[in-house]
């Protein structure tokens, strides 16, 4: 072995061995490259159409396609099912950039990822994933995730929609809550319990393609943000699917939604990231140019102390974010930091938002500027895909965990 | 005709940035401020990767002369879909004086080495705004030049090309090897793909320093003084024309 090579196989280890540290400090080149192709996306694409997406509840059905387009509809899976063949850190970044532009079209790529194609990916049979996630990689089709119900929400344990066998075919009866992406859709993963004595080890996971006999939906929720996507009731009236539409195997419906639930709180942290960073990007620019006393208000301590402290809750938002992100890619347990991500993210775009309003002032209040969109958009990210208060349980379950003596 | 194709990709200041004035007034603020592939150069790499995929072309070259940071460039290229890149390596004062005509020289001498049949460029930079090198680059080469192409169509050994000029479109036929220039409808380029992104960590990025290739970097010109525009001034409203002939004349403008 030549000199030049050996050194070259020593610095592949040492950058492979540290890798999670040196990732967090500067991401990789394809990384960057990536990030910056979705920043351009979102720039030219969404931010311009955002507010009237918003305004007018528009599902972005053209936008979706686009990214489809660029595989980010279906970042994690192999190139032989038609996905981008990418990393979950590749994932959050997409996610950041598409939700600084437009926050509802990043809920419809983060539901399709990780709540829809994410569970078939892991649990799903070989035939599963050529019929329920190829079609769904190019973004004519998305899919959602029916978990929620009317009776119960972080109380996943305790779902009410039945399945039982009638002969060759699994029936399904129920109501499935706040589903997003349903009206726009053309598949579901539902959770319905097969032995409600088992409680919540009886309930299992199954498949369904939409429209479908026997499912309906509700109407549309007019909602306070992300208005592009669609939320609605799934209601199930004795719908009948082949045996073979089982996610997984019986009885593992309950592990199948936690577990994806963690992978999609890394999507969930990512587009509240994406939403902070546009309400920090919208305040800074305003502080430079809008006057009072004699001078642009950025000069004032006030303001630089807000726009600092918005800056910090990003950052470290973000931190947590890539880290939960890389633990995950390295095959690592991950749940407590993803959970950690998913609860510094919504709190950090919550409080960006209401911020770059104060900042604002007046003008923060009125359509013509995007703040206001941006508060009301950060606000469903400390609730859906798990309350911030489920996510303080999940952190606070690990920490005793791992302090068991 | 197949063959390769040499498609230069300048690394600019971005589009939508504020751009300001250094406070020496010697240039323009680069430190620190967003930098992205030259528009029109994106609409060049776009032309000659379809040409590929028609099978119309061999092989995509993307080339871009300046600094280290100019391989993000070449990377971006390689993400649309070029399957190698030259990085022609530019740096401190030789760079700050980089022109059209050391570029066109550049261009000129790696299509000699590198075997090219047709060159696309954009027609012009957004931050020089010069809109010589495509029509240096063709002179040096003695080569035939479709600049402001709108439309461009290869038909055997000769190629069709849609110019855009004051008057209209204006349809000429030139034969290869040849020099293009893009303008701003001849295509919307694609965004790079995840997989692409992906495949371009793998292509080659060769590179060369002018003096290999015989290049002398010297510039002839000497920038004086970099300044703001002036400051637009409020118009004025007048009742007639008679009025807006009498304050023109005073202006001394008739």
């Amino acid at each position: 072995m030549s000199a030049l090579f050996k050194a070259r196989k020593v610095i592949d280890f040492c950058l492979h061995g540290s890798r999670s540290l040196s990732q967090l400090a500067e991401l990789p080149e394809t990384h960057q490259l990536l990030r910056q192709t979705c920043r351009d996306f979102a720039d030219r694409e969404l931010a311009p159409i955002a507010a009237k997406l918003d305004k007018e509840h528009f599902y972005p059905a053209k936008q979706v396609k686009e990214l489809g387009a660029m595989g980010v509809m279906a970042i994690e899976v192999p190139e032989e099912l038609g996905g981008a063949g990418m990393d979950y850190l590749a994932y959050s970044l997409a996610m950041e950039e598409i939700s600084r532009g437009c926050a509802s079209t990043g809920v419809v790529v983060s539901v399709n990822n990780s709540l829809y194609i994410g569970p078939i990916l892991k649990f799903g049979t070989e035939e599963q994933k050529k019929q329920w996630i190829s079609p769904f990689t190019a973004g004519d089709k998305v899919g959602c995730f029916a978990l929620s119900e009317p009776g119960n929400g972080s109380d996943a344990g305790a779902a009410s929609t039945t399945a039982h066998q009638d002969g060759e075919e699994w029936v399904l009866n129920g109501t499935k809550a706040w589903i997003t992406n349903c009206w726009d859709a053309s598949a579901t993963v539902v959770f319905a319990t097969t032995d409600k004595k088992l409680k919540h080890k009886g309930i299992s996971a199954f498949l369904i393609p939409m429209p479908h006999p026997g499912l309906s939906l509700g109407k549309k929720e007019d909602k306070l943000g992300i208005k592009a996507s669609s939320t609605a009731n799934i209601i199930l009236e004795d719908c009948r699917i082949p045996l073979n539409n089982m996610l997984g195997p019986r009885g593992a419906g309950f592990k199948i939604a936690m577990q994806t639930l963690d992978s999609g709180r890394i999507g969930i942290a990512s587009q509240a990231l994406g939403i902070a960073q546009a309400s920090l990007d919208c305040a800074a620019d305003y502080a430079h140019k809008r006057t009072a006393f004699g001078a642009p208000i950025g000069k004032l301590q006030a303001i630089q102390f807000k726009l600092a402290d918005m800056a910090v809750a990003i950052e470290s938002a973000r931190l947590l974010t890539w880290k939960a992100s890389l633990l995950r890619d390295a095959k690592k347990a991950f749940t407590k930091e993803a959970a950690m991500a998913k609860l510094a993210a919504s709190e950090a775009a919550t409080f960006c938002s209401h911020q770059a309003i104060q900042i604002l002032g007046g003008m923060g209040y009125v359509t013509d500027m995007p703040a206001e969109r941006h508060y009301r958009d950060a606000r469903i990210t400390e609730i859906y895909e798990g309350t911030s208060e489920i996510q303080r349980l999940v952190i606070a379950g690990q920490i005793l965990k791992e302090y068991q003596s | 005709m197949s063959g390769r194709v040499l498609v230069g990709v300048k690394r600019v200041i971005d589009y939508a940035v504020k751009i300001r004035v250094k406070a020496d007034n010697t240039g323009v603020v680069t430190d620190g401020v967003k930098h992205s592939m030259n528009p029109f150069c994106e609409i060049a790499v776009e032309e000659a990767v379809k040409l590929k995929e028609k099978k119309l072309v061999k092989e995509v070259v993307a080339v871009s002369c300046g600094p280290q940071q100019s391989q993000e460039t070449i990377r971006t290229a390689l993400a649309m879909g070029a399957d190698r890149g030259i990085h022609v390596e530019v740096s401190g004062k030789d760079y700050e004086t980089l022109g059209p005509l050391q570029v066109s020289k550049i261009m000129a001498a790696l299509a000699k080495k590198e075997d090219a049949q047709l060159i696309i460029l954009g027609k012009q930079a957004i931050d020089d705004d010069c809109n010589q090198t495509g029509q240096m680059t063709a002179a040096l080469l003695d080569w035939p030049q479709g600049t402001f192409a709108s439309e461009v169509t290869l038909d055997g050994d000769k190629i069709k090309v849609v110019r855009e000029i004051d008057g209209g479109l204006e349809t000429i036929k030139i034969n290869t090897p040849a020099v293009l220039t893009a303008d701003l409808r001849l295509n919307t380029p694609r965004y790079a793909t995840l997989p692409n992104i992906m495949k371009a960590k793998k292509k080659k990025i060769a590179n060369v320093k002018p003096a290999d290739l015989g290049v002398n970097l010297t510039s002839r010109l000497e920038v004086l003084k970099v300044e703001d525009p002036p400051q637009r001034q409020a118009g004025m409203k007048v009742e007639t024309v008679e009025d807006l002939v009498g304050k023109l004349k005073e202006a001394g403008k008739v």
